[in-house]
C-alpha cells in the first residue's frame, strides 16, 4: 500500500503531500523528476512504476503536475494507479480543473479529502458523490451538524438515503466508441467498438432497477429465442452497483444506482466490423509542391447521418501556400497541428466527397519524408448503435410504487479512428490530379 | 580654547546620543526581522477574535504546505485545538501529525482533547479522532490511546468502527505487545464477521497489514491467518463490498490454501463474477487469483473454463488509462510465459495505436513478438514494417529487432522476414537502416543460406552504397563491416572498396568498429590474398602500431603472429563456424515465474525483479530514517550507490529477458564503464 502521496508540479516541487505511514522519508520525493528523467533518457520513455533507493514511485501526469505515490513494499500497483486516478477523477469534480493553481487555492479542501480517501495506505472513500456529502467547499461551523455518509451505515455505500424527486426520471445513453485502423486500400487492420451505457438518475428511495438488453447469453442461458437480433458481449464490466452474482448466474443486470450520472456498463465487442467512414487518398509528391485527393465514404445505412465529421489530414511540417477544393463541407489548414482538416457538419450515410488540396514547400528537397503519420476522423451518428445492442425493458421497483419515466438514446462516435496514407507517389511530370 | 573643547564635547555627546538612537533603531528592525511571520502569526493565534484566529491556523497550514517550518508555533496552535469548527480542527490535527515526531513530548498536551474528542456525539469527530492519533506515530502517544481505541472498536457507528480497525494496525506497528495484550487485534478479528461490508473490508485490510508488519519483523507470528469459515463468509459478502475491500479481500485468498480441490473450485466459481467488475486491480487481482488456484485443481474442464474466462477480461483491461495499461501489459507477459497460446487468437488487440505512449509501444512489441504465430505471421509483418517508419527512432529501431527476432523463431520464414527487412532498407531512412545492419548482421550469422543468398548480393551492396548513412551508429557500422567479411560470396570488389574507404579513417574510428575492421580484414585477406594483402597489411599495421586502444591491439597483434605463421592453420582458426546466436533461451525459473504469478501486478512482477534487488530490508530502512536530514553528500553517495544497483538491475533484467539477443554487442562496453 501506498506510503505517502504527492501532488508535485512540473518541475517535480511538491504543491502538497500527505505521509500516511511515516515510513519513508519525505525528502524521497526530491529525487523523482531526475529519476524520472534518466529513465526517459535511456529509454526513450519512463514507464509508471520507477523504483530509487528502495522505494517504489507509482505516478500519473495530469496536464502541468504530477500524482505520485511512494512505497517500499512489493505493493499492488494496479491499486495504487486505480486509486490516484480516482484521486484525479475526485479533484477534477470538486474544482472542475487539475492544475497547480486550482491545487494551491484549495489546500484546505485536498488536505480533507486526502484524509478521508486514504487510511494507514489503504483506501477508502474515493467516490466523489459519498465525499461531497460531508466534505464541502463552504466552511462548515457545527451548529449544521457534518455527519459520516450514510452510504457508511448503508446497505449499500453508493447511494445515501432519503432522496426525493418530485419528477422520477432516469436518462440512459448508449455511446459506442469505435476504434479503427484502416490501410491504405480499405482494409480494416484492427478494429473494436467500445460500448458504455451511461445513466443520469433521478429517483427518489431506494429503488432497484432491471435492465433487460438483446444479449445473446441471456437468451440462450434461459434458453428463450430471441426475437430481434442478438447480440454477443464479450466483456462486460459494471460499475460496482450492479450485482454481479446475479448476473454471473442468469445474465440479468440489477442494481440499486447511485444519484445522477455514472457509468453503469462498459462492454467491448472485437467482431468484425465495416468501416463506417473510408477515406481512399491519392498523394503525390513533386519537385517543391504535394498535391492530395481525398475521397471520403460514409458506409452506412441512408437514413442515419453522422454529425460534426472531421477529417485531419497531416502534411509535412514546413508545406506552406495551401489551396483546397472540396464538393462537401469545407476545409481549412491548421498549421500548429501540421494537418488540414476537412469538416463536414453533416455526412449522410451512403454519401461520399471529395477533396483536392495543394501544398508548396518553401525549399526544393531532395528527400521525401517517409514518415507518415493517419489520417484521423471524428464524428458522432445518433440513433445508431454499430453493435445493434438495444434495450428491451428498464424496469424500475420502489417501495413507494411511483412511476418513473426511462429514456434511452444511442449514438456512435469515433473512438481511435484512423487510416493510414498511401506511400506517395514521386512524380517529375505534371500531377494526374484534376485541377484545383 | 575651552569653546573648542567644549564644542567638541557636545557634538561628541551629540553623536553618541544619535548613535544610541539609531542602535534602537536597527534593533528594533533586526528584532522585526528575527520575528517574522512566525512572530505574527503566533498573535494572530492568540487573537481574541475567533475569525483571526481561524485565518492565522489556515495560514500556518499554508507554510506548512509550502515547506516552511512552522513546528515553533506548537503550543499557539494547540491553544486553539478546543472549537467547535469542524475545518480548524481538522487543520490542526493534520499539524500535529506533521509535527508531533519533532515535539513528542509536546504532544501529550493534546491529548486530552483527542480523548474528549473520541468521546464526542458525532460519529465524524470521534473517528477523526482516533484516526489522527493513530497517525501521531510517537511511542509516547501509547498509554493514552488504548482506551479510546477500545472503545471506538465496538461503536455502534460503522464510520467509527472502520476507521478503528485501520487504527488497530497503526498501534500494531507502535507496539505489538500492546496491540495483543489490550485484545485489540481479537477485537478486529471479530470484525470480519461485522454486518457492515465496510468494516469488514478495512479489518481485513489491517489484519492484513499487521500480518505484513509481522513478516517484516521476523521474529513475529503471523497475526492472522485464514479458516474454511471466514472464507466462505468473506465470499457471501464480496459482492455488497466497496471496490477497495473486494481488491483486499481477493488479495487475502490469494495467500490462502484451499483445503480441498473442491473448496478451490467453489472459490474460484464465486471469484467469476468479480471479472466482470469496473475497478480494473478487482479484475486483475481476480486473474492472479484464478491463475494462482490452478495449481489446486486438477478437473481439467474447470481449468479450461478458468482460461476462458480470463482471456476477454485481461483484453478489457487493455483500453483502461494507459498507466494502468502498462501495468496490465507487463502481466500479459508473465501470464504468457506460464499458457503461450492464451491470446494467439487476439494478437490484434496488441497493435500499437498511432498515440499509445511510448512505454506502452515498447511494451506491445514485445508482445507481439512473443503472440506471433504462423497464421499471424504474415500480418504482424506489415505492422512491424509500418511501425518502423513511425516518427519515433527509438519504436522504429524496437521494430526492426522483433521482426529479426521472429526471424529466429520462425526459422521456415527467415526469408519473408528477411525481405520486410530489405524493403526497410530501400527507404534509405538513416535510423531503420541502421537498425536493420544491425539485425540483418545477426540474421546471417544464423541462417547461413541467406547469408550467402540475398545478404550477400543484395543487402551488403546496398548498405555499402549508403555508407554515409551509417555513419552516425557505430554498431551499425560494425555490423556491416563484419557482415562484409564473414559473408564469402560478396563480391570482393565491393568488400575491397570498403576497406578502402574504411583505411584512412581507421584511428578516428570508436573501438568497436576498430576491432570489427580487423576481424573482417582478415577474414577478406585469407579469401583473397592477392586483391588485398597491402590494404589489409596497413590497416593491420595501424591497429597494432597506431592505435591508443589495448583491446584493439592485443587483436591485432594477435591476427598478425597467426598470419605470420602457417597460413592454412590461420585458415582454420578464423574461417572456422561461429556459433549461432541464441535468442528465445533465458526464460524466467519456474520459481521466479511461479513468484511473479502469486505477485499479479505487484511491483516485483511489473519490474520481473526479485523484491530484494529493488527494495531494501528493514535494517537499512532504520538507519536511513534515524538520520533523515543527511547532508547533500550522503545523498549523492546514496545515489552514486543507488544508479550503481540499478545499473546491475538494469542488466539483470536484459539477461533475465527472454528475447534480448544483443549482449553480446554490448559486453565491450560494459567492461570499459565497469
Amino acid at each position: 500500500m501506498a506510503s505517502a502521496v504527492f501532488i508535485l508540479d512540473n518541475k517535480g516541487k511538491p504543491l502538497i503531500a500527505r505521509d500516511y505511514k511515516g515510513d519513508i522519508p519525505m525528502s524521497s520525493i526530491d529525487h523523482f523528476l531526475v529519476i524520472l528523467q534518466e529513465k526517459a533518457e535511456q529509454e526513450g520513455s519512463a514507464p509508471p512504476v520507477l523504483t530509487h533507493n528502495g522505494v517504489v514511485y507509482l505516478y500519473l501526469q495530469e496536464k502541468d503536475i504530477y500524482l505520485v505515490a511512494i512505497s517500499k513494499r512489493d505493493t499492488n500497483t494496479i491499486t495504487i494507479l486505480q486509486f490516484l486516478q480516482k484521486l484525479s477523477n475526485v479533484f477534477t469534480s470538486y474544482f472542475k480543473n487539475l492544475e497547480e493553481e486550482s491545487i494551491r487555492d484549495n489546500f484546505v479542501i485536498i488536505y480533507e479529502l486526502l484524509d478521508e480517501m486514504m487510511d494507514y495506505g489503504i483506501p477508502q472513500f474515493t467516490e466523489t458523490k459519498i465525499l461531497q456529502e460531508y466534505i464541502t467547499q463552504e466552511s462548515h461551523v457545527l451548529e449544521i451538524q457534518q455527519r459520516p455518509p450514510t452510504a457508511a451505515t448503508n446497505v449499500v455505500s453508493w447511494r445515501p438515503d432519503g432522496l426525493f424527486y418530485r419528477k422520477n426520471e432516469v436518462f440512459l445513453d448508449i455511446v459506442e466508441s469505435i476504434n479503427m485502423l484502416i490501410s491504405p486500400n480499405g482494409t480494416v487492420l484492427s478494429g473494436e467498438i467500445l460500448g458504455a451505457i451511461k445513466m443520469k438518475v433521478y429517483l427518489s428511495g431506494m429503488p432497484e432497477l432491471r435492465l433487460g438488453l438483446n444479449d445473446k447469453a441471456m437468451f440462450e442461458k434461459n434458453g428463450r429465442e430471441s426475437k430481434g437480433k442478438a447480440i454477443e458481449m464479450e466483456d462486460v464490466r459494471f460499475h460496482q452497483c450492479v450485482r454481479l452474482n446475479k448476473f454471473e448466474k442468469d445474465r440479468t443486470i440489477m442494481f440499486i444506482p447511485p444519484d445522477g450520472d455514472f457509468d453503469l456498463m462498459t462492454y467491448r465487442l472485437g467482431i468484425q466490423i465495416n468501416p463506417l467512414i473510408v477515406c481512399e487518398s491519392v498523394v503525390e509528391t513533386h519537385r517543391g509542391r504535394m498535391e492530395f485527393m481525398i475521397k471520403a465514404k460514409a458506409q452506412f445505412k441512408q437514413r442515419s447521418t453522422a454529425n460534426n465529421v472531421e477529417i485531419t489530414v497531416p502534411v509535412p511540417e514546413d508545406a506552406d501556400s495551401p489551396k483546397f477544393k472540396c464538393t462537401i463541407g469545407s476545409v481549412s489548414y491548421a498549421p500548429e497541428i501540421n494537418s488540414f482538416i476537412w469538416k463536414i457538419k453533416q455526412f449522410q450515410g451512403s454519401k461520399e466527397g471529395l477533396l483536392r488540396a495543394h501544398f508548396g514547400f518553401p525549399s526544393i528537397r531532395d528527400d521525401l519524408p517517409t514518415k507518415r503519420l493517419p489520417i484521423s476522423v471524428k464524428f458522432d451518428i445518433p440513433y445508431f448503435t454499430t453493435s445493434g445492442i438495444q434495450v428491451r425493458y428498464l424496469k424500475i421497483v420502489e417501495k413507494s410504487g411511483y412511476q418513473a419515466l426511462p429514456w434511452v438514446r444511442y449514438i456512435t462516435k469515433n473512438g481511435e479512428y484512423q487510416i493510414r496514407m498511401p506511400e506517395p507517389l514521386q512524380l517529375t511530370n505534371a500531377s494526374r490530379l484534376p485541377k484545383i | 580654547m575651552n569653546r573648542n573643547t567644549d564644542l567638541k564635547t557636545a557634538t561628541v555627546s551629540q553623536i553618541q546620543t544619535n548613535l544610541a538612537r539609531l542602535k534602537i533603531i536597527s534593533n528594533k528592525f533586526i528584532n522585526n526581522l528575527k520575528k517574522g511571520e512566525n512572530f505574527e502569526l503566533r498573535t494572530e493565534l492568540n487573537s481574541e477574535y475567533r475569525e483571526r484566529r481561524k485565518e492565522a491556523v489556515r495560514r500556518v497550514i499554508a507554510n506548512m504546505t509550502i515547506g516552511k517550518d512552522v513546528s515553533g508555533l506548537f503550543t499557539d496552535v494547540l491553544k486553539n485545538m478546543q472549537t467547535d469548527d469542524l475545518e480548524i480542527k481538522k487543520l490542526i490535527y493534520l499539524y500535529l501529525m506533521s509535527y508531533a515526531k519533532v515535539k513528542p513530548d509536546l504532544v501529550i498536551l493534546a491529548v486530552n482533547t483527542f480523548v474528549k474528542d473520541s468521546e464526542d456525539k458525532n460519529p465524524l469527530l470521534r473517528a477523526l479522532a482516533i484516526r489522527t492519533m493513530g497517525c501521531l506515530q510517537v511511542v509516547e502517544i501509547l498509554d493514552y490511546i488504548i482506551d479510546p481505541l477500545r472503545r471506538c472498536l465496538y461503536d455502534k457507528d460503522a464510520y467509527v468502527r472502520k476507521t478503528s480497525a485501520v487504527c488497530t494496525a497503526k498501534v500494531y506497528e507502535l507496539s505489538e505487545e500492546a496491540a495483543i495484550e489490550y485484545g485489540l487485534i481479537d477485537a478486529v478479528k471479530s470484525m470480519v464477521a461485522d454486518k457492515n461490508t465496510l468494516v469488514v473490508a478495512n479489518a481485513v485490510a489491517s489484519l492484513r497489514e499487521m500480518n505484513e508488519i509481522a513478516k517484516n519483523r521476523n521474529n513475529s507470528d503471523l497475526v492472522w491467518i485464514l479458516d474454511e469459515t471466514t472464507v466462505t463468509h468473506m465470499l457471501s459478502i464480496i459482492n455488497e463490498c466497496f471496490e477497495w475491500g473486494q481488491i483486499a479481500i481477493l488479495e487475502a485468498l490469494v495467500d490462502y490454501t484451499p483445503s480441498s480441490e473442491k473448496s478451490a473450485i467453489y472459490i474460484c466459481k464465486s471469484v467469476f463474477p468479480r471479472l466482470q467488475h469496473a475497478n480494473c486491480s478487482v479484475v486483475l487481482t481476480s486473474i492472479r487469483l484464478l491463475l494462482t488456484y490452478q495449481k489446486f485443481i486438477t478437473n481439467s474442464e474447470i481449468l479450461e473454463q478458468v482460461n476462458k474466462k480470463i482471456v476477454p477480461s485481461l483484453i478489457s483491461l487493455l483500453s483502461s488509462a494507459p498507466e494502468i495499461q502498462y501495468a496490465v501489459l507487463r502481466s500479459i507477459s508473465l501470464v504468457l510465459q506460464q499458457h503461450p497460446n492464451l491470446l494467439s487468437k487476439q494478437i490484434r488487440m496488441f497493435f500499437l495505436k498511432y498515440n499509445d505512449p511510448e512505454y506502452i509501444k515498447f511494451e506491445k512489441i514485445e508482445l507481439l513478438v512473443h503472440l506471433c504465430d504462423e497464421t499471424s505471421l504474415e500480418a504482424l509483418l506489415s505492422e512491424l514494417s509500418e511501425y518502423s517508419k513511425e516518427i519515433d527512432p527509438s519504436v522504429s529501431r524496437r521494430s526492426i529487432r522483433a521482426i529479426e527476432r521472429i526471424a529466429m523463431r520462425f526459422k521456415d520464414h527467415a526469408e519473408r522476414c528477411l525481405d520486410a527487412i530489405i524493403d526497410l532498407i530501400a527507404l534509405k531512412n538513416v535510423e531503420t537502416i541502421q537498425e536493420s545492419a544491425i539485425s540483418v548482421s545477426r540474421l546471417s550469422r544464423s541462417f547461413q543460406d541467406l547469408a550467402n543468398g540475398k545478404i550477400s548480393s543484395s543487402i551488403i551492396p546496398t548498405l555499402c552504397e549508403n555508407y554515409t548513412l551509417l555513419e552516425s551508429d557505430p554498431n551499425a557500422k560494425a555490423s556491416l563491416i563484419t557482415m562484409a567479411g564473414e559473408c564469402a560470396n560478396v563480391s570482393p570488389q565491393i568488400v575491397f572498396d570498403l576497406f578502402s574507404e574504411l583505411e584512412p579513417q581507421f584511428l578516428n574510428e570508436e573501438e568497436s568498429v576498430q576491432l570489427a575492421i580487423v576481424h573482417a580484414s582478415v577474414i577478406f585477406f585469407l579469401r583473397n590474398p592477392e586483391l588485398s594483402q597491402t590494404l589489409v597489411l596497413r590497416i593491420i599495421e595501424k591497429a597494432t602500431e597506431k592505435c591508443p586502444n589495448m583491446d584493439v591491439r592485443d587483436v591485432a597483434c594477435m591476427y598478425w603472429r597467426l598470419l605470420s605463421g602457417d597460413p592454412n592453420s590461420a585458415k582454420q582458426v578464423v574461417l572456422s563456424q561461429k556459433p549461432r546466436i541464441l535468442t528465445d533461451s533465458a526464460k524466467l525459473s519456474n520459481t521466479l515465474l511461479a513468484d511473479f504469478m502469486n505477485h499479479l501486478g505487484c511491483v516485483s512482477s511489473i519490474l520481473q525483479l526479485p523484491p530484494s534487488k529493488f527494495l531494501k530490508s528493514a535494517e537499512s530502512w532504520n538507519k536511513s530514517l534515524t538520520n533523515t536530514n543527511q547532508d547533500l553528500n550522503s545523498i549523492d553517495d546514496q545515489k552514486s550507490s543507488a544508479n550503481n544497483e540499478e545499473y546491475l538491475a538494469n542488466h539483470s533484467s536484459k539477461f533475465s529477458n527472454k528475447f534480448d539477443g544483443d549482449n553480446l554487442d554490448e559486453e565491450p562496453e560494459l567492461l570499459i564503464s565497469l
